[in-house]
């Protein structure tokens, strides 16, 4: 008690004062006013956070016993298997990690899209949320083209390739990616050099995203503006303990396929080294990937399936502005509601088509479920806007909390 | 806290969501073009399955004295059959009966030695030309990782070892030297019939027929495949049972937490 009055609290007021962390970490996390109302959907933003830095460490130690060559790629991943000292739990919780990553990363953006997070006054911090998930695909799939296996090597081959459709430029952006004229030993380092250096791009993109996030404050289940101080609680220890419930739940899950089902996530043929000379019967790229390798697929213009494919990406970007209706939330919204699952039916369904061989029915299907991505955020979601008679939200969280225990009774 | 009562209903419909998609490509998978694989009951199977030790030393038998004729293992190490219950003298035998190169010497020249524990299985053939000369074209893979590399894993293995035909069905007309195969992508296979009954005559009395020797092999391979697989599971269980006492508690903390609230 003495110590701490005589040293330590001078000490750390004497840091603060230069450097304010103290204060700082007060501020953001643990007096940080929150919605009261927010409920177990709102925990996948800290998932996923805590997933990369899992991702980061664990793929730290993964890197130092990696050889990014092709003659020993394969080999120095199976070394790592077999001889290096829990070298398969790094690798395992490394490669669900990214799958998990992605299946957070997913339903934090359906939770966004659903209580339209996206809206005014936070279309920047929705736009910097596409800006991560787009370097967390780069990353992911450059990641993925490491352990040199056979759909390494053919995705790399299938995904650089498409390039080639840019105009008069594109065979030499090929080229530059590829660092020659064949998918070679000059690929596989710079895309491990690229695979080290996208996360700590992302890091910062995310501390970004919370920087903005923390400027107007989490949006919550009414998608009603905190006013008063009723409305709100300090994020300690109310979501630290709720963020932790769900950090306990997601571990089970997570660990679950680390121990029980590495593989599930991966493909066969990625046990199989790499051989220009064997192409695979089917191509697939990893399964978080497959809704846009299905709009790829199902144009058959190559330039314009491409170009079909990056928007299917950026097109998140303009939402905040096809969904201009003033009514956040979609649990008072009617229509929108339906629309929203059906374009979430529609993504599952794209998911579905790119892990097919391109044949009928299933060409048809994906150019229907194409038509029908697009269409929700350049028709529907603009017309809804226009003719949907939205109900009326309450007027702040803490009546609308009220009203709804009030309902339960 | 009864403000979220849409959620459960939410949270139904993406559950359904999700299962459907599975369902839809599970059942897509094994409408595929390849044959129908019988589940066997693999020792190795959930999440308490381990490698059934006679089997595993059986398989081994199986592998040095079939397959390792044409195929490699080549990121198994003798040392590695240490895990599986042979004695050290034993491995040290084992690997003796191999010679590797090693080199260069003090006089700068290359030289061949008996292989050691240390060393990787070594390969029949010194690479893959030299195994394609022998083998009428085909290469026969390399076995470390086979039963993790192909669509079924070892049910797979084990249907392509016990699923030759004499004769291909009628209107096939099977190139020289190819063997019919029911399991085999395209059923056209360069590697005749490995293994039938007596094909090895087990040490410890097990009946020599067909199936048994390619379970006792199949079993070799998945451990050849995942050797963590025992260690990974019995940690895994640890990790389980902490995880739900730990979130238990979490969840405990968290009501009471949030119960001063309201």
């Amino acid at each position: 008690m003495k110590l701490s009055k005589s040293i330590i609290l001078p000490f750390l007021d004497w840091v603060d004062y230069r450097l304010p962390v103290f204060s700082y970490a007060r501020e953001n996390l643990i007096d940080y006013p929150t919605p009261k109302n927010l409920n177990y959907w709102w925990n996948f933003g800290s998932l996923a956070g805590i997933v990369l830095m899992i991702m980061i460490i664990t793929g730290f130690f993964l890197a130092i016993n990696y050889t990014p060559h092709t003659d020993y790629a394969f080999s120095s991943v199976e070394h790592l298997m077999r001889d290096v000292n829990y070298g398969w739990l790094l690798r395992f919780m490394h490669a669900n990690g990214g799958s998990m990553f992605f299946i957070l990363v997913y339903i934090h953006m359906f939770r966004g899209l659903y209580f339209g997070s996206f809206k005014a006054p936070r279309e920047l911090l929705w736009i910097i949320g596409v800006v991560i998930y787009l370097c967390m695909m780069g990353t992911a799939f450059m990641g993925y083209v490491l352990p040199w296996g056979q759909m390494s090597y053919w995705g790399a081959t299938v995904i650089t390739s498409l390039f080639s459709a840019v105009p008069i430029i594109g065979d030499t952006i090929v080229t530059w990616l590829w660092g020659g004229f064949v998918i070679d030993n000059n690929t596989l380092t710079r895309f491990f050099v690229g695979h080290y250096l996208m996360p700590m791009v992302i890091f910062m993109l995310v501390v970004v995203h919370m920087w903005a996030l923390h400027v107007h404050k989490s949006n919550n289940p009414l998608g009603v503006d905190m006013r008063t101080p009723a409305d709100s609680i300090p994020f300690h220890p109310y979501y630290t303990i709720k963020d932790m419930v769900g950090m306990g739940v997601f571990f089970i899950v997570y660990f679950g396929f680390v121990f029980f089902a590495p593989d599930f996530f991966g493909e066969p043929d990625n046990y199989i080294e790499a051989n220009p000379l064997v192409t695979p019967p089917h191509i697939v790229p990893e399964w978080y990937f497959l809704p846009f390798y299905a709009i790829l697929r199902s144009i058959d213009n190559k330039l314009i399936g491409v170009i079909a494919m990056f928007a299917g990406v950026c097109i998140l970007f303009a939402l905040p502005w096809m969904d201009r209706c003033r009514v956040r939330s979609a649990k008072f919204r009617p229509i929108y509601r339906q629309f929203f699952w059906l374009f979430f039916a529609d993504c599952i369904l794209l998911g579905y088509i790119g892990a097919q061989t391109a044949v009928e029915p299933f060409v048809t299907i994906g150019r229907i479920a194409t038509a029908y991505y697009f269409a929700h955020f350049l028709i529907i979601c603009p017309l809804i806007c226009k003719f949907e008679r939205p109900l009326v939200p309450p007027e702040s969280i803490s009546a609308g909390v009220l009203k709804a225990q009030k309902g339960a009774e | 806290m009864r403000i979220n009562m849409t959620f459960p209903r939410t949270i139904g419909a993406a559950c359904a969501g999700v299962l459907l998609a599975t369902a839809i490509s599970t059942a897509a998978q094994a409408s595929g073009d390849s044959v129908k694989l019988e589940k066997q009951d693999w020792s190795f199977n959930g999440i308490f399955g381990t490698y059934d030790r006679g089997a595993l030393k059986r398989g081994y038998q199986v592998y040095s004295e079939v397959c390792v004729s044409c195929h490699s293992l080549n990121y198994v190490a003798y040392r590695n059959l240490m895990d599986i219950g042979f004695e050290e003298t034993n491995v040290k035998e084992i690997a003796a009966e191999f010679e590797v190169e090693d080199g260069p010497n003090d006089e700068g020249e290359m030289y061949l030695r008996p292989a050691r524990p240390s060393d990787r299985f070594v390969a029949p053939y010194a690479n893959e030309k030299a195994s394609r000369a022998a083998n009428n074209g085909a290469f026969p893979p390399d076995l470390s990782l086979m039963a993790k590399a192909r669509k079924g894993g070892p049910d797979y293995l084990f249907g392509l070892l016990t699923r030759y035909h004499e004769e291909a069905p009628e209107g096939m007309e099977l190139a020289d030297g190819m063997s019919y195969n029911e399991v085999f992508p395209g059923h056209q296979i360069a590697m005749s019939q490995p293994l039938e009954d007596e094909s090895v005559e087990y040490e410890d009395g097990t009946p020599a027929t067909l199936v048994q020797h390619a379970k006792d092999v199949t079993t070799f391979l998945a451990w050849a495949a995942s050797p963590e697989m025992e260690h990974r599971k019995r940690l895994g269980i640890k990790v389980m049972l902490f995880l739900f006492v730990w979130t238990g508690m979490l969840i405990a903390l968290k009501k009471k937490i949030w119960a001063k609230l309201h």
